[in-house]
């Protein structure tokens, strides 16, 4: 979360990107109004043990790579499908398939029906009596950003964490591309990768608990 | 008795090869083995196992292995063959080196090491934990229980309340989800309300009595009672406090729920009720007479109240005993007595929750499910075929997406 792109509900979240982006030295203090919060505490115990110590920012800022939707966490860089592809071919393709049609992981490209995420009523009437429509990063993936922070922090799996910024932002690009969700020329950036609407954004609702 | 006793011997339990048998008038056995007339083997630093009763986890892959259930008699999942699966392989971490880092909605951006952990107040819970993804789609009959649900175990768990910790560190009241990471090669991430953190969370250290294995997490995981195995990160490195999920990819593209009705259930961390009877189970062959049936049961809803079982094909049930303890969240161990008279049918167990939930039929989560579930969160009755011979066989299932 080092980079600062913080609007709405995500405000609240500012104190510890700003704190993260070492822009804003140590700005530890909550918010006026913030409070401690939750139970189960056990009789005789103390507020505070006083275990561990203050974490710096270089520390947080080391190891908080996590990327979210509103692209809170995204690098300076950027890349387009032309300049991801030939990563793609020399990282990915031995697993994901030339062309991203999967292998031995997971299939990245796939058609994606325009109308309908690849399951439900809608779906079945949709394809009639033809072949099923595979899962893949079109018709399944909610947020284009999470293509980001897993292929950042995971892949490759023989090598995870080994990409630049710009190389990812590359791959990003080309799969988006060949799914149909970008243009062929268009360039993922902190700014554009959050704006690519993505069709699976709204079938996921959570489970009730 | 002129052949020495070696080492091997006595650590092999082999003493009854050394011990002389004891004879019948006319030369024969009337007992094959007699190991009271030497002395057995020494004290050891650690026991091992029987050489009669090995014991392994099964379908072992380069990702995951399973618990063998159907060895196993208790509630508690011995260590060593507690399932696995791991995402980005088994990290070797040194205890040492090891920290903690708690930041994002708290006062306290907090980093600590393993030892200043263990100084918390610590607590215990036995809960099982189950891989999300726990169900044979397109098992044929000889399939066995381990690979039927064997991605399942249940275990005493060790650690700090996680509420402690985010007291420590000033949690702060906007703060709703937290972000849970590993630190192995997967940098594993998972978002996790902060009301499991406040009710029953734990950072365990410590699995049956000792250290984690490190196939388990060592030195520390996230452990969410009753809640899918993946949102339990293992090597846990990372908790970060925000005011909404952080839409991984594990929480988004998978463990996931297409469902019939064209959304897509998320965050379905809450286990249903299961169970499964591991004995008799395939490859046993069985003979007519009494038959005692056993198997475990367990919801990540709550406690088992009750578990009932067929003897033919689900027409009629009868409840089984339940073995004391009944624990919320932990396997049960039910058996029932059955007088089998040698004619083919199937038996199968049904399991209730004390929340009134009743372990569905295969027909009955498939129509929610639909056809294109992926296989995720999946707790229908198994039901196994004895036939006349007495062998048992998995009664298979249709194919998910037929």
């Amino acid at each position: 979360m080092g980079r600062v792109t913080l609007t709405g509900t995500f405000a609240a979240r500012m104190v510890v990107a700003v704190f993260a982006s070492g822009v804003a030295g140590f700005l530890l203090a909550a918010p006026a109004g913030a409070q401690n919060v939750g139970g189960g505490a056990e009789q005789g115990a103390p507020p505070q043990f006083g275990f561990g110590r203050a974490a710096t920012a270089e520390e947080i800022a080391a190891w908080d790579i996590d990327v979210t939707p509103d692209g809170t966490g995204l690098p300076e860089g950027e890349g387009t499908a032309a300049s991801g592809a030939p990563v793609y071919a020399r990282q990915c393709a031995v697993c994901h398939g030339a062309s991203g049609e999967g292998s031995i992981a997971d299939r990245l490209v796939g058609y994606t029906p325009e109308t309908t995420p690849p399951f439900g009523p809608r779906y079945e009437e949709w394809r009639g009596d033809g072949p099923d429509v595979p899962y893949s990063v079109g018709n399944y993936w909610p947020y284009a950003t999470t293509l980001f922070d897993y292929i950042r922090r995971a892949m490759p799996s023989n090598a995870p964490g080994t990409l630049e910024a710009d190389q990812v932002y590359g791959l990003v690009a080309w799969i988006l591309a060949e799914n149909g969700l970008i243009a062929a020329d268009e360039t993922m950036n902190a700014t554009t990768l959050p704006a690519v609407e993505m069709p699976a954004r709204d079938i996921f609702v959570p489970q009730e608990r | 008795m002129s052949r020495k006793v070696t080492r091997r011997d006595l650590l092999a339990g082999a003493a009854g090869a050394i011990g002389a048998a004891t004879l019948a008038p006319a030369g024969q056995r009337v007992h094959a083995q007699d190991t009271t007339k030497s002395p057995g083997g020494p004290a050891s630093a650690l026991g091992a196992r029987s050489r009669h009763e090995p014991l392994a986890r099964g379908r072992v892959t380069s990702l995951s292995s399973r618990t063998p259930l159907q060895d196993l008699h208790g509630m508690i999942t011995p260590s060593d063959v507690h399932f696995e699966r791991h995402h980005g392989g088994v990290p070797a971490i040194d205890p040492d080196d090891y920290r903690l880092l708690i930041h994002g909605l708290v006062e306290r951006p907090t980093m600590l090491t393993l030892a200043e952990l263990k100084r918390f107040p610590a607590t215990s819970r036995i809960c099982f934990l189950e891989c999300s993804g726990n169900y044979p789609t397109g098992a044929g009959p000889e399939t066995r229980p381990e690979l039927v649900c064997g991605m399942t175990a249940t275990t005493e768990w060790t650690g700090v309340s996680l509420a402690t910790l985010f007291r420590e560190v000033g949690a702060r009241s906007d703060a709703t989800w937290f972000l849970a990471e590993g630190q192995d090669a997967a940098v594993m991430t998972r978002s996790v309300p902060m009301e499991k953190a406040w009710d029953d969370a734990l950072i365990a250290y410590a699995q049956n009595g000792e250290a984690l294995r490190p196939s388990q997490g060592y030195p520390a995981r996230l452990l969410l009672p009753g809640w899918e195995g993946n949102s339990n990160v293992k090597w846990l490195r990372r908790l970060e406090l925000a005011d909404q999920p952080f839409m991984t990819r594990e929480e988004t593209s998978k463990y996931t729920d297409p469902l019939a009705d064209g959304t897509a259930r998320q965050f379905s961390f809450v286990f249903d009720a299961r169970s499964i009877i591991t004995s008799p189970a395939y490859p046993d062959v069985v003979e007519p007479g009494w038959i005692e049936l056993r198997g475990i049961a367990w919801s990540g809803r709550g406690t088992i109240a009750q578990v009932d079982v067929s003897t033919d094909g689900g027409r009629t049930w009868q409840a089984a005993q339940l073995q004391e303890p009944v624990l919320r969240q932990a396997h049960t161990r039910f058996r029932h007595l059955w007088r089998w008279d040698g004619s083919e049918t199937e038996i199968m167990s049904r399991a209730t929750d004390d929340t009134g939930y009743v372990q569905p039929t295969r027909a009955a989560l498939r129509a929610v499910r639909g056809r294109r579930a992926r296989g995720y969160h999946l707790n229908p009755i198994t039901a196994w075929r004895i036939q006349p011979n007495g062998q048992v066989y998995y009664r298979e299932e249709p194919p998910w997406d037929a």
